[in-house]
């Protein structure tokens, strides 16, 4: 692996405006520290778990920021904590399973330093010494120890958990336009999960984001998707930008007044096809939404996406695991409300997303093929000019817009 | 040879049989392993102890398991790779008229197109058999991983 680039990543290292990407930024190691401190754990909002993972008083799961382990925890008066899966004496994790309940909080295995459900720490095994002798110092007091904590705010029975004192509250940091949009997907019913599943992606994690956030690839790399026109370009739909950059949606109805597909043969693109389904049930979604969307992306920076591709409804939980690999954790979810036959569409749907999804399949590869391709030319850079050089919305999918908005909200974190 | 010895050497066979087809990219001829009305799904141990409901591949008819086919043939991009199978015993887990439930254990290496092999899933196969003559079809699969963890992506069936 060429690492290169500039001696140090100062806005001066990185090109104007918002169309260049230089590889090395997904490549070194210094770049991905910085990352985890001034971005996952600076003034950013990290999806943490459903309200309803830890439904009654002393749940508790485990879950990530970025890289660093979180417990996210109900105490006794309902109330949600989440802080750091890091004991305050010398760094074990406390909770070593995705999920349990402790109705008295936890103790660590490494030496039983106990903590209340908020993360405080509550004691430390022999403090006072055996009989007298050893035990820590006179002036060691619990209350100026404990595992770092998070704010936690909910939207939609979606946890979310900030490291950092100035992030603003979560309303402010999605904005209106967002908020609404994941507000629509939940529409006030009580999410179920149906099934959870780990990607393991070869690449790094800001190529997943890009990609998601890619609607110019949708309808080329994913020919599932369009010959049967769930996506196509030529339908109806937008791209709604959020004002910092940092957060996107890309939506889509079918538009059965959309005639010929006459743009897309002019481009002798592999995805216009003939390829024809043998049982097309899968297809046959319901109609779940008045406003007719059949595909709704949403990105919440840094990396959490919500989709809602037909009926096939799932968080994905983006978790950097190093320069070069990254963590996609899928959430399945139904609703409470869902009769029979409707639950037996999203188990249908659940072919068309995941590891082994019909329209997603691709994206797990394809980071993993420009991970590679970049391998040597750290200082060369990528070309995002795709509907111009700006990060606004727009009604045409043919853009690559809400890249830019990453990277401008990415910059603006890094102080790049 | 008893009825169960019989009954055995069947699956053992069309397991074989069915491992052959997958390992030797014969995808097409993978569906006809199937009954008509059919299940194929693919999930993971703690999918399946938290009762969760969804997979990662769920096909509920032979034209499903056909479907899935031709999407990895015409429609989905993945880099050339192939499986290697190496399958357990199956042990009867139940019978009841012609129906007959198993579970064999299996351990599946990935090949990538430039020689990386790694062992890329193990679990096991819980099944239900219909017997046919002399031999059995295949009425349910049901394909649990031990991890929840893929590598990149699944494309080839388990």
């Amino acid at each position: 692996m060429a690492v290169k680039g500039p001696a140090e990543v100062t806005p001066s290292s990185w090109p104007e405006g918002l169309t260049r990407v230089p590889y090395w930024a997904f490549q070194r190691e210094d770049v991905y520290a910085q990352e985890q401190r001034l971005i996952f754990q600076g003034p950013s909002w990290s999806f943490l778990c459903l309200e309803g993972d830890i439904p009654n008083p002393g749940d508790w799961r485990t879950t990530f920021v970025g890289d660093a382990p979180v417990v996210v925890t109900r105490d006794a008066d309902g109330a949600i904590h989440a802080f750091e899966n890091r004991c305050a004496h010398r760094g074990s994790l406390i909770c070593l399973d995705e999920k349990g309940r402790a109705a008295k909080g936890f103790s660590c295995v490494y030496h039983a330093w106990s903590y209340n459900l908020r993360g405080d720490l509550t004691g430390v095994a022999f403090q006072k010494g055996i009989k007298g002798k050893g035990g820590m110092s006179g002036d060691f007091r619990v209350s100026d120890h404990g595992p770092r904590k998070l704010r936690v705010e909910t939207i939609s029975g979606l946890v979310y958990g900030t490291f950092a004192a100035q992030t603003p509250a979560l309303p402010d940091y999605l904005g209106p336009e967002i908020s609404t949009r994941i507000e629509r997907v939940f529409r006030g019913r009580k999410p179920v999960v149906l099934g959870r599943f780990t990607q393991a992606l070869p690449n790094n994690w800001k190529l997943y984001v890009e990609n998601v956030k890619d609607s110019y690839h949708a309808s080329i790399l994913h020919l599932f998707f369009t010959t049967f026109e769930l996506n196509r370009l030529s339908q109806k739909g937008a791209i709604i930008v959020d004002e910092s950059g940092a957060h996107h949606v890309s939506y889509s109805a079918i538009d059965r007044s959309a005639t010929g597909n006459a743009d897309y043969s002019a481009q002798k693109i592999r995805s216009d096809s003939d390829y024809k389904l043998a049982d097309p049930s899968l297809l046959h979604g319901f109609e779940e939404y008045e406003d007719g969307v059949t595909l709704q992306i949403l990105t919440v920076f840094p990396a959490m996406v919500v989709q809602q591709i037909q009926n096939a409804i799932a968080i994905r939980q983006v978790i950097p695991r190093g320069p070069e690999a990254t963590d996609l954790n899928w959430i399945y979810l139904g609703f409470e409300d869902d009769t029979p036959e409707q639950r037996m569409m999203r188990l249908k749907q659940a072919n068309l997303v995941g590891p082994a999804g019909y329209i997603s399949m691709e994206d797990g590869c394809v980071g993993g093929f420009v991970q590679r391709g970049v391998a040597g030319a750290p200082d060369e850079r990528s070309v995002i000019e795709m509907g111009g050089k700006t990060a606004e919305g727009s009604e045409s999918r043919v853009t690559e817009a809400s890249i830019r908005g990453f990277w401008k909200a990415w910059r603006a974190q890094m102080g790049i | 040879m008893t009825d169960l010895q019989d009954l055995c050497f069947a699956i053992a066979q069309a397991q074989a049989a069915q491992a052959r087809c997958l390992d030797d990219d014969r995808l097409e001829d993978w569906p006809d392993f199937f009954a008509e009305d059919c299940l194929y799904r693919v999930t993971s141990a703690e999918n399946m102890r938290e009762g969760y409901e969804a997979s990662l591949i769920f096909l509920n008819s032979k034209g499903m398991v056909r479907d899935r086919v031709s999407a990895l043939r015409t429609a989905n991009i993945y880099e050339r790779q192939a499986y290697r199978h190496v399958l357990g015993q199956p042990s009867i887990l139940s019978r009841e008229g012609e129906s007959v439930s198993t579970e064999t254990s299996f351990m599946i290496a990935r090949i990538m197109r430039d020689g990386k092999t790694d062992l890329f899933a193990t679990g096991r196969y819980l099944d239900v058999w219909l017997r046919a003559g002399t031999g059995v079809t295949l009425v349910s699969r049901v394909v649990v991983c031990d991890s929840s963890r893929i590598d990149t992506l699944l494309a080839l069936p388990l």
